[in-house]
């Protein structure tokens, strides 16, 4: 038995296989960060923190003709989110329901999704990550208006190229900014396409997670690396004679390696919201 | 025009798609002329042209693996699967089995990895 206690859940295979596979839909659809950035894993349990090859000098060690450093390692972030669901709903499975009622389910994967994404965009200091909006070292652009996108994507292509950033380039979307994108422009020709088409951007990712407009990124590779110990997994926490309790888990890191690799198209008003909106169902 | 084999009126594709079939076409070009070479040096009964057409079948593998390198850089499933497969060890179909255990492809140390959901990398997924 490992860590995930799966096996010791009062549910069938046929329950288990429609929450696996709800719960997976809805992370695939609202990790958006893990569409564009590097991945490495998954590595399991056991990976604690990622060497950065760094080193700390220590002031004062215990012979002062000696000199210490510790080695800096990024440690993993273990998050875990419960769903509770009734038994009686999940026997249904094993008498031929393919329509379970799993918002429970949605619901929390909806949040861890959004949780490993915020960090990755917007940061976690208490989980040691820097989000790839809080490392760019370029200014803002404003889109200024829903007319404004082309020009601003346009702009912020030419500071990543300057600053030395190669494409291919692609584009994150928070919920709004999203929105305004697919939506068709003054000729009733969709925005989408003409960004994809005319500035060579794609893909564009919708970003729940995201807040405060959008993210023109390059997918060159090696500039945001997101590192999974134990990847998204479901596993048994315990049962009521009605209710099972399981959760949602993973463990991961997420570091910048080329801060400049990214830069934020602000929509709306000045700093982005400090809560996340629910975001819309796709 | 550059192909003929496109499949869909080329005002309705992008760059990236026309620059991603012109190097599909090319790799199929380059493999093709390897087999072609491989059958002709075997058939071949002068000895010092058959040196010949070897060499240039070899030519002919480095140039498809220069064009599936441009591809593996600028296609995420391919970079994903060739990192899967490419240099893996056992029976290839087991390869696949433990992948999709893993999740995502190329991930390693999956001995102390409990089942997951599979996510792994989205890297060029919708």
């Amino acid at each position: 038995m490992d860590l995930l206690k799966r096996q010791l859940a009062p549910i069938t295979s046929e329950a288990w296989d429609q929450i696996d596979d709800e719960a997976k839909r809805v992370l695939a659809l609202h990790l958006a960060g893990r569409k564009l950035v590097d991945f490495s894993g998954p590595h399991g349990w056991q990976l604690g923190g990622v060497n950065t090859g760094r080193l700390q000098q220590i002031a004062k060690g215990p012979v002062p003709e000696v000199s210490h450093a510790i080695r800096e390692v990024k440690p993993l972030v273990e998050l875990r989110a419960p769903i509770r669901l009734p038994i009686m709903e999940l026997d249904y499975a094993a008498r031929g329901a393919n329509d379970l009622d799993l918002d429970a389910v949605i619901e929390t994967a909806e949040n861890v999704a959004h949780s490993e994404d915020g960090a990755i965009w917007h940061g976690f200091p208490d989980g040691r990550i820097e989000g790839i909006i809080p490392a760019s070292p370029h200014k803002p652009i404003d889109v200024g208006s829903s007319h404004g996108w082309l020009r601003a994507i346009a702009e912020a292509k030419e500071v990543l190229r300057i600053a030395g950033v190669n494409g291919p380039y692609a584009l994150a979307a928070g919920i709004e900014a999203y929105d305004e994108l697919i939506a068709a422009g003054e000729d009733g020709y969709p925005l989408q396409r003409r960004v994809e088409e005319n500035l060579g951007v794609t893909p564009i990712v919708w970003a729940p997670a995201l807040r405060g407009g959008a993210v023109l990124m390059s997918t060159r590779g090696g500039d945001y690396e997101l590192t999974v110990g134990q990847d998204l997994s479901i596993g048994y926490a315990g049962a009521t004679r009605d209710e099972v309790e399981l959760y949602i888990t993973e463990s991961f890191t997420f570091r910048v390696l080329e801060d400049k690799a990214a830069i934020l198209l602000r929509r709306g008003s000045g700093n982005p919201p400090p809560a996340p909106p629910k975001p819309k169902r796709k | 025009m550059s192909s003929e084999s496109y499949h869909e009126p080329i005002e309705l594709l992008s760059e990236p798609t026309k620059n991603m079939h012109r190097a599909l076409v090319s790799l199929r070009e380059e493999l093709e002329a390897v087999d072609w070479y491989q059958q002709r040096a075997e058939a071949c009964s002068d000895p010092e042209l058959a040196a010949v057409l070897t060499h240039n079948k070899n030519e002919e593998i480095e140039h498809a693996m220069m064009t599936l390198e441009w591809i593996r850089r600028h296609n995420p499933t391919v970079a994903d699967n060739i990192k899967t497969y490419v240099g893996s060890e056992g029976p290839i179909l087991e390869v696949e089995k433990k992948a999709a255990q893993g999740g995502g492809g190329g991930g390693d140390d999956q001995k102390t990895t409990s089942t997951s959901l599979g996510i792994g990398s989205l890297k060029g997924k919708p």
